[in-house]
């Protein structure tokens, strides 16, 4: 890691919870579920975080909150050292040239009934952005920059393949030329061969802008490959975080472990016995007390079940929400 | 030769690839049937349009020597055309005269019905919260009550006048477009098009304006080309509970309405608004549906 700069994105004790209405007709009382539950990280220009759990575990919802489409219900989000403001605000929308995000599904994403090129040129349109008569040229160098010819311009989203889709929706992010770029599973819907080439796009890019990403995803080969730093979240919070080769390698809380043991590998040798975990991830309304992962768990101790552990460095400089891991359980480290 | 060669390709409809002849490709983009629904349609609004001119009698202008009399091929005289009425009124010149009430009432109804709907749908999904339940309440509410009613009470409070009555028409049925257009834009605000460009910073209008509207107005167009025959139905039958447009003004429902009671003597009355009000709906439906799929890009 290098001397850390003045962070670009702030998130600090970062909670979002939503009211709903317990299964059971019309005699279900309100809950509350916590997507988000107290996390907290750091950004610092032209680097990358990868956010990895699994589905339900409050990445798209982090997603959300860091870019001020929803209010946090605890904590706060600074960008370039200002609180995000109100969704729906003019300072909130002036913002928007500064962060920008990146859909999952790109054909959603795009306007059908427009021609891309068009729509790789509103967002100048929307902020007042450049001369008329720049903007075409703009978008076209935009389009050139994602790998995409001038020929794609008139041409309908329905028309392109879905990598193609994909660099549309990053040249129309890009266009106001943002810092931070909130990427929710880029490439999930696209097949193999598309995802590298997508995922080298996104690092040429960063190399050429020197944007930031926030780079959210379950797929954890694709996280290591991107990312300097990656958080593994689970139940709304961050469990352990760190250097993604490390983390990747040598994982400390038993449920990145898990994660890890999932991970394919080619070579028979190196192939890692395989950690499969009981049960389903539990509803985050009826979160378990104690570590949120305890009933999964392979290494709760007693103390996991009341106790819950707090996000702290780890002798070699990550973090980790482990008692087993900081050895506070009195048991020995789970080996892999 | 070169004609020999064209007519053979324009002859074999499953002739593909470029060198298809203009006139297949012409068939292809404006089908008969539209060509001849759009011509219909065409037709009408001249004869709304120029009434006054055409018309050979005034509708109210009796002939009493010659009431009942049939149309011309059915014995009848080249001074009524389609026949008279119990009054000896001009059915021809009634018609005509209908035919441009007819429209102007569905025609408007139809439009006042859609812009309201589509305009508390959008509402209901950009703001949400109180403002979606006030309108859910209002469609369910609208839904739920019998127009009939609604359109006596209306009409037995505040009299029978024209402008009141269309206004009326274009109370009934906006809750289908208040539900489409909400779903759609709900649909689209949530993890669509229209999320992504207000996730851009644009503003209200904008999405609405330039992204969700144009995107769902395919559906709104089929669901008003569904409504306009629906609106021309509802006229008529108000008419023929005396409620709607009243005598001595005439529409094509009005006209049906007086014309039962003459069903099996002089059914021409009957009939020729009758078949009026089914050509000029079908032809609706039918332009309705091609220019939905030639207002969709993707499926050129």
């Amino acid at each position: 890691m290098n001397a850390p700069a003045a962070p670009l994105l702030q998130a600090r004790d970062l909670s979002r919870s939503f009211r709903v209405r317990r299964s059971g007709g019309m005699f279900g009382h309100a809950a509350v579920l916590h997507a988000v539950d107290g996390v907290s990280f750091d950004l610092t220009p032209g680097r990358t975080l990868g956010l990895v759990g699994e589905s339900g575990c409050g990445k798209t919802t982090t997603a959300r909150l860091v870019l001020g489409i929803l209010t946090p219900t605890g904590g706060e989000v600074r960008f370039e050292g200002a609180p995000v403001p109100a969704p729906g605000t003019r300072a909130w929308r002036q913002l928007r040239r500064r962060m920008q995000m990146v859909f999952q599904d790109p054909l959603g994403a795009l306007d059908r009934r427009i021609p891309v090129g068009q729509q790789v040129m509103e967002p100048l349109a929307i902020h007042g952005a450049g001369a008329r008569g720049d903007r075409r040229g703009r978008a076209l160098e935009l389009l050139d920059a994602v790998g995409l010819g001038a020929s794609f311009f008139a041409r309908y989203p329905h028309e392109l393949s879905g990598g193609q889709r994909q660099r549309i929706v990053l040249a129309r992010a890009l266009i106001l030329d943002p810092t931070l770029l909130v990427c929710d599973e880029p490439i999930s819907a696209l097949d193999v061969s598309i995802q590298a080439q997508v995922i080298n796009l996104l690092l040429d890019l960063q190399a050429k802008f020197g944007l930031a990403y926030l780079f959210i995803s379950h797929d954890l080969k694709v996280v290591r490959q991107i990312s300097h730093e990656v958080a593994v979240m689970y139940l709304g919070k961050i469990v352990e975080q760190g250097d993604p080769d490390r983390l990747l390698t040598d994982p400390a809380h038993p449920y990145t472990q898990a994660l890890v043991s999932a991970i394919p590998v080619a070579a028979a040798a190196r192939r890692r016995p395989r950690l499969i975990l009981k049960g389903d991830p539990p509803n985050p309304v009826d979160r378990p007390a104690g570590c949120a992962f305890h009933p999964r768990c392979p290494a709760a101790v007693d103390r996991c079940r009341v106790d819950t552990p707090v996000l702290k460095p780890l002798p070699d400089g990550r973090l980790a929400a482990c008692h087993v891991a900081h050895g506070e359980a009195g048991s020995a480290r789970l080996v892999a | 030769m070169a004609t020999v060669t064209d007519d053979r390709i324009a002859a074999d409809p499953t002739a593909v690839g470029p060198p298809r002849s203009r006139v297949a490709r012409f068939v292809e983009a404006w089908p008969p049937s539209v060509l001849l629904a759009l011509g219909w349609i065409v037709a009408m609004l001249l004869i709304a349009a120029s009434v006054e001119w055409i018309a050979g009698y005034a509708y109210t202008a009796m002939d009493l020597r010659a009431r009942l009399s049939p149309p011309i091929l059915f014995g009848g005289t080249e001074r009524h055309l389609l026949g008279t009425d119990e009054l000896g009124r001009d059915v021809l010149s009634r018609l005509l005269y209908s035919i441009r009430m007819s429209l102007l009432i569905a025609f408007f109804g139809t439009l006042i019905a859609a812009t309201l709907g589509t305009f508390l749908g959008i509402l209901a999904a950009h703001f949400r919260g109180w403002v979606e339940d006030i309108v859910l309440t209002m469609i369910d509410f609208q839904a739920s009550m019998p127009f009939l009613i609604i359109a006596l009470a209306v009409l037995a409070f505040f009299g029978n006048s024209l402008i009141l009555f269309i206004c009326l028409m274009g109370f009934h049925g906006w809750e289908r477009y208040a539900r489409i257009s909400r779903g759609l834009a709900i649909a689209a605000n949530e993890q669509g098009y229209a999320g992504a460009v207000r996730q851009l910073g644009a503003p209200a209008w904008r999405i609405y304006g330039r992204h969700v509207l144009p995107n769902i107005a395919s559906t709104l167009i089929v669901s008003m080309t569904l409504a306009f025959p629906e609106t021309i139905l509802l006229e008529s039958g108000l008419s023929f509970l005396g409620l709607g447009v009243q005598p001595p003004l005439t529409s094509l429902g009005n006209m049906v309405g007086y014309g039962r009671e003459y069903l099996t003597r002089a059914p021409w009355i009957m009939l020729a608004p009758s078949a009026v009000i089914v050509l000029t709906t079908l032809s609706i439906s039918l332009v309705g549906d091609w220019l939905r799929d030639r207002l969709d890009p993707t499926l050129k």
